[in-house]
């Protein structure tokens, strides 16, 4: 019986790779689908380009092939990669460059076309409002402040890209479980409107998008996340998925983490809004169905999953300029940390006032006390704590009024209450990012993108 | 008697756009039970009512025994404009846990501990 094995590559900009190595040498995979785009990284990378116009892509893609190409050519396996962020053709260069150097041989190939920043006014003409999904504003609200602007695409193109024979697809902004749910379809023979069986893919990529989160990294429990075995190698998840539309979850023999139940159905409703109803481009899924049975030694079958129909609209996100962010920490320990915490920020407030800055909105928080858990802090031991840092940030729409809140704080390390630690420079303005959610039909987006392919 | 919910389940949470979401897992059918009726949008709401300006969502999953909690207009307008420490609400499912619920002393977790 023909199944496939997809590994779950890295889960987020910055993640480690390193764990993708024992499930390619042990964990039979086949693909490995690596998601370096959150929400917001666009934004990042949107910085590069306009430093350089060759840049604009996720970083770390190029490395981990670097690292793992090797080993992956060895055993067969192909990776599918959103790394070409706003720039996949950038991405795709700089990898075939390596590639050449060091004498190896792939088919790599691009989707690109997702990016609607330049046809924001296209689309509008055409029909679309692309007003914000959550609170109805209109575009124009912000439209001079966009800095990018990236439509989900679904598995399609993927598919597309593996049928002209690519070991590795680069693409910029996909659904994130696109990169798992395409080499189903593609391996599967899967038909586009057999809802249940994407509905299962939706769920496999959803389960490997965070990478460690799917295998009992972050698992949020008052005691037991100290029982998920080995964190230093934490394997990240696989699932295999056969012709009978059920899905084995498991990870690579000898590694550390947990597949079970329990670690699967936190990953499962992570950043999930209503269940019954998990939109993505290729089919949307309803949890209530879902089966888990957890088989013991780290493997769990899923099945039932069960789709409807997908939307005929895409959905954008886009990120707008929004004022920038200024802050200061400062740390003061026993006698009294709490306390002179407090004086501290009375302090700066009372200089914040007389200089008369444009602040829209300030946060005070207390590390060590309630910087985390908020107003659901317990006050009990507020007033004995060994030491407490203060951080205050403030949302300004003038740069030079957030660097300049900054330099308030080291001021108070000679001229403040006493017993400070932590002095370690001033913070810098930080640009703040309003998210911009819309909807548009599909067809206006798909009509533009693209799959290259090169053979290195 | 009045249980804090971290004896008896455990939760996950993240963000989208302004919305914190979290995952509240029971560890065994009785509790799933008391958690569908005790843990209501309305008390959610009040729980966390410094830092949640929009509605509360609640729907349970009966098939992992789970209730899935949105959290509207809660990040101060999402994790990239937030001032939060915790701008990507990863600490939201923590301060669900410390919420307290009325629930029978006899629930397994309560009986084992």
């Amino acid at each position: 019986m023909k199944s496939v094995r997809v590994g779950a590559g890295l889960g987020f900009y910055g993640d480690s790779w390193q764990p993708v190595r024992a499930s390619i040498e042990r964990g039979g995979v086949h693909y490995i689908a690596s998601d370096h785009l959150s929400e917001l990284t666009l934004a990042i990378l949107q910085k590069d380009r306009q430093k350089d116009a060759s840049a604009g892509y996720a970083r770390d893609g190029l490395p981990m092939l670097a690292e793992l190409w090797p080993l992956a050519a060895k055993h067969g396996v192909k990776f599918i990669l959103n790394a070409g962020g706003l720039n996949p053709q950038g991405a795709r260069e700089a990898i075939a460059r390596t590639f050449r150097d060091k004498g190896w041989k792939a088919t790599i190939a691009t989707v690109s076309g997702d990016s609607v920043l330049e046809h924001l006014d296209e689309l509008r003409a055409a029909g679309e409002p692309l007003a914000h999904m959550d609170t109805g504003a209109g575009l124009d609200t912000v439209r001079s402040r966009m800095l990018f602007a990236n439509a989900y695409l679904g598995a399609q193109p993927i598919v597309r890209a593996l049928e002209a024979g690519a070991d590795i697809v680069l693409t910029g902004r996909v659904a994130d479980a696109a990169l798992s749910l395409a080499p189903l379809v593609h391996e599967l023979g899967w038909r586009w409107d057999d809802w249940d069986k994407l509905a299962l893919g939706l769920t496999v990529g959803h389960l490997l998008e965070c990478s460690g989160q799917g295998s009992g990294g972050n698992f949020g429990s008052a005691a037991e996340w100290a029982q998920i075995p080995d964190y230093a190698h934490l394997g990240y998840p696989i699932a295999e998925v056969g012709v009978d539309a059920s899905a084995l979850f498991t990870k690579a023999p000898g590694t550390g983490g947990r597949i079970s139940f329990d670690t699967l159905r936190q990953q499962l409703l992570y950043e999930v809004h209503n269940p019954h109803a998990y939109f993505s481009p290729d089919v949307v899924l309803d949890m209530a169905t879902l089966k888990f049975d957890d088989q013991g030694s780290d493997r769990v079958r899923v099945t039932g999953a069960s789709g409807s129909a997908r939307p005929a609209t895409l959905k954008i996100v886009g990120g707008y300029h929004d004022g920038w962010m200024g802050s200061g920490i400062i740390g003061f320990s026993w006698p009294q940390a709490y306390a002179k915490c407090e004086q501290a920020s009375e302090i700066i407030k009372t200089l914040v006032a007389e200089r008369g800055w444009a602040v829209e909105d300030m946060n005070v928080e207390y590390i060590g006390y309630n910087s985390l858990l908020g107003a659901n802090a317990d006050p009990t031991y507020r007033d004995q704590l060994n030491e407490c840092f203060l951080r205050m940030t403030i949302r300004t729409q003038e740069r030079k009024v957030a660097d300049a809140y900054g330099r308030l704080f080291p001021w108070l390390g000679l001229s403040g209450p006493p017993y400070v630690g932590s002095m370690k420079g001033v913070q810098g303005a930080k640009e703040l990012l309003g998210i911009w959610p819309a909807l548009v039909r599909r067809e206006l987006v798909e009509a533009k993108v693209e799959i290259a392919v090169e053979k290195v | 008697m009045r249980v804090p919910l971290w004896k008896i389940a455990h939760a996950r949470s993240g963000d989208k756009a302004d919305r914190a979401d979290i995952g509240l897992f029971a560890w065994d059918a009785p509790t799933y039970a008391v958690l569908k009726r005790e843990v209501t949008p309305e008390r959610v709401a009040a729980h966390f009512r410094e830092m949640c300006d929009g509605p509360v969502e609640l729907w349970p999953l009966d098939n992992i025994l789970a209730l899935k909690i949105v959290l509207n207009r809660a990040l101060q307008g999402g994790a990239a404009r937030s001032l939060r420490m915790d701008n990507l609400g990863k600490v939201v499912a923590a301060q669900l846990l410390r919420m307290e619920i009325e629930a029978p002393a006899d629930l397994p977790r309560l009986r084992a501990s």
